[in-house]
């Protein structure tokens, strides 16, 4: 069996999805817009689906738009929104870790002549409240921040945001980029007071292909694609019903969070602890980081290197993120770290399933590798 | 009307008392290309294939791109073969040229008769043929010196064939009459457009590359066959051996000076490669290397990992600047995966200042340090191999 320890990068669907899946695609196949029975029925799945998500933000199903997934979601919202708004003021307010969904969209609006912020996060990886307060002003008409940093696990002051944005007057839309809090956080987008909140279904044991954005009721955003009616013209096209459904599935299997992450907290310190007894591994997440998500660097061997070694007795991590590839991580970049520790991090990222076992496994791997693999300099 | 494709054989001409195996060689490479299209006759005479498809429904665009990458073709043309009758003819070259007709602004045409009892001559059969084109499309001008499309006629034993301006070929010789060579691959720009320029002079090629997981991933090997699976476009089917290079590699780096680390991997490459080069009866060895472009292909570095080996080692890009091979790795469609970035004979061992002028008593003095022939018995012994085949 192999250790998955890749959570953030993807998640196995659960059985209970894959079989919604496999029921939608064989047996209710009809178009959700068709007049007919098959369509009605499909539809009756659909809106079905649109609530079980929406309950678990805390969220109306009318807010919740069925996107291809993360990267969808936050192009919609970013691109959407600054759009919407542009006649409000120019400026956009967002972070230099944000995932490249949201940073490479606020680029893109740069282009298009938006004055664009990329605050930089202190030393600890957190974007700061005093930051935040000093970049946005009367003329911000877009605020994107993520919960939780996929490479770190850092979790990011969301829930003081929109207090900020109504002080300072801005007529600003507040973007929370939710992929790798969702299922592991409690989520209320009232509380959070957010206009546009991004989940990815692959992340919760869910389908690929799949995800949502939140819309609170009242906020307009121009679409991306245009089409017929499907998901208030916000995002036309036939829907995904297997992918949504599937969406769902995993959504109803979310679970107690408290005790979910009870548990992970305590393999985080049972791994932690075994991986910093090797020589030379150092900690990149700080103490009060998403526990769901451990990076070190262990200054000696190559990322990529020390992934296909533990690839060898599968054991399976990232480096850095996935998204990524193989290029410097612009996070660890934006942190400050030096080349060897940036070129040897290490993230990994357990599920509610993981196990001691698991950790157990990877330890001993990396601990192997870092004993007999060529060392960079 | 029924379309074939006329493929002129160049450079096969000129030798002499081969030039029959040559010619077979070529008909017989072309009928492999072309068998997975469907039934095809395919002959040489007279210095010209003729590849006539038996089946109604074979796709003739797709046939006439194949016969282009088939090496020893200089050129070639899709034509229309009518019955030897000089009113069916001007009748063809109308219809069957129309398109082509229609959009240029001049023409001329020529004739070829080497059937002595057709009984028009070549100057006659041009001027009707001619006369009945400028008829037939009246904004078209007769331009002997330079048209825009140069109608051709050709009165053969079996038939008449009419055709327009031809297409240039792969060019080169056939394979497999320049033999076996074996060709050190890498995934980079360089190597595998080495590869196309010695198959291009009608070698039969062997593929060699070194790995060294956990170094290099699964990707990069995968990388590799990816592109001999595009010259394997040109070159018809590869074997490929991997090498397993970690051990080494790994033992270069820790009893060699770091400045020396490229040009010993390189000669270690050499003498593995020399081996399993043997092993499959190649004659020489091909890299991908071009004069002064990095430390390990100085003059220096190349005469230093030359001496490891008896083989002749063929280094078609030698004289080429980067420009010219992205060039060519364009037009052969290896380019883009070229780019790829995955870790191939990894950075982690690269020195930080390699050695460019290498002398070769001190590399060998460097690498009598270590033992390495059980290590080269060793990684020969271990290549794994895998056929590549042209898409």
């Amino acid at each position: 069996m192999e250790a998955y320890l890749d959570n953030s990068a993807t998640t196995k669907p659960s059985p209970h999805a894959v079989s919604e899946m496999m029921r939608i695609f064989n047996d209710v196949y009809g178009n959700p817009s068709s007049l007919h029975g098959l369509g009605k029925t499909a539809e009756e799945e659909l809106s079905k689906a649109r609530n079980t998500v929406a309950a678990t933000l805390g969220a109306a199903a009318s807010e919740i738009i069925f996107t291809s997934g993360g990267t969808e979601s936050n192009n919609l919202a970013v691109l959407g929104g600054a759009r919407a708004r542009k006649r409000r003021g120019n400026k956009i307010v967002t972070t230099a870790i944000e995932h490249s969904s949201v940073f490479e969209s606020v680029k893109a609006l740069e282009s298009e002549g938006f004055e664009c912020v990329f605050l930089k996060p202190d030393e600890t990886g957190h974007i700061t409240e005093e930051a935040l307060k000093e970049a946005i002003d009367e003329n911000t008409i877009l605020v994107s921040v993520m919960y939780v940093n996929n490479e770190t696990g850092v979790i990011q002051p969301v829930d003081r945001i929109a207090r900020i944005i109504k002080k300072k007057n801005a007529p600003a839309l507040f973007h929370i980029d939710a992929v790798q809090a969702y299922g592991k956080l409690p989520i209320k987008v009232q509380k959070l007071g957010c206009d546009l909140l991004t989940v990815s279904a692959h992340k919760i044991h869910g389908p690929k292909g799949c995800g949502a954005l939140y819309i609170r009721k009242g906020v307009h955003i121009v679409p991306l694609v245009y089409g017929g009616e499907q998901e208030r013209k916000i995002r036309p096209g036939t829907e995904a019903l297997a992918q949504i459904c599937g969406f769902a599935a995993a959504a109803e299997e979310i679970g107690d969070l408290k005790k979910n992450l009870e548990a992970v907290k305590e393999l985080n310190t049972y791994t932690l602890n075994g991986l910093m007894k090797i020589d030379g591994v150092v900690k990149n997440s700080p103490d009060d980081a998403l526990p769901y998500i451990i990076n070190i660097s262990t200054n000696a061997i190559k990322s990529e290197t020390m992934l296909h070694e533990l690839e060898s007795s599968d054991v399976y991590i990232s480096s850095g993120s996935a998204c990524a590839k193989g290029k410097p991580s612009h996070v660890l970049t934006a942190l400050g770290f030096d080349r060897l520790r940036a070129d040897t991090a290490l993230r990994i990222s357990f599920s509610a399933d993981s196990t001691k076992e698991e950790a157990d496994r990877l330890i001993e791997g990396i601990k192997h590798g870092v004993e007999t693999l060529v060392r960079i300099k | 009307m029924k379309e074939i494709i006329l493929a002129k054989v160049g450079e096969v001409v000129l030798k002499g008392l081969n030039r029959k195996n040559f010619e077979d060689l070529l008909v017989k490479n072309i009928r492999r290309k072309l068998h997975p299209l469907g039934a095809f006759d395919v002959k040489a005479s007279q210095s010209t294939i003729r590849i006539t498809p038996l089946d109604d429904d074979i796709d003739m665009d797709e046939t006439a791109d194949k016969v282009g990458k088939v090496f020893g073709v200089v050129a070639y043309c899709r034509a229309c073969a009518v019955e030897k009758d000089i009113d069916a003819i001007k009748e063809a070259a109308v219809e069957y040229l129309r398109d082509t007709l229609e959009d240029a602004k001049s023409f001329k045409v020529e004739s070829k008769r080497s059937d002595k009892k057709f009984p028009y001559g070549s100057p006659d059969i041009s001027k009707i043929v001619g006369s009945y084109i400028a008829d037939t499309f009246p904004d078209l001008e007769v331009d002997v010196h330079n048209p825009e499309v140069t109608v051709t006629v050709e009165v053969r034993d079996m038939a008449a064939y009419v055709h327009a301006n031809a297409h240039e070929g792969a060019g080169g010789l056939p394979i497999p009459s320049g033999g076996r060579a074996a060709i050190l691959i890498s995934g980079g720009i360089d190597s595998p457009v080495a590869a196309y320029m010695m198959a291009k002079r009608g070698i039969e090629l062997t593929a060699i590359h070194f790995a060294s997981p956990p170094y290099t991933s699964d990707r990069a090997e995968e990388k590799v066959r990816t592109l001999l699976e595009i010259v394997s476009d040109y070159a018809g089917r590869i074997e490929m051996y991997t090498v397993p290079f970690t051990k080494i590699q790994e033992e270069i780096k820790a009893k060699c000076p770091e400045d020396l680390f490229t040009i010993i991997m390189r000669r270690m490459m050499m003498r593995v490669s020399q081996r399993i080069a043997e092993q499959h009866e190649c004659m020489a060895l091909i890299t991908g290397e071009s004069l002064g472009q990095v430390a390990s292909q100085t003059l220096g570095a190349i005469a230093c990992t030359d001496e490891t080996v008896t083989m002749p080692v063929f280094r078609p890009l030698i004289g080429m600047d980067k420009k010219e091979i992205i060039a060519v790795s364009e037009k052969i469609n290896t380019f883009e995966t070229s780019l790829l970035p995955y870790e191939d004979c990894c950075t982690v061992f690269t020195p930080r200042h390699p050695r460019t002028k290498p002398k070769s008593e001190m590399v060998a003095k460097a690498e009598a340090a270590v033992d390495w022939d059980d290590m080269i018995e060793e990684a020969v012994n271990g290549v794994k191999c895998t056929v590549i085949y042209p898409k």
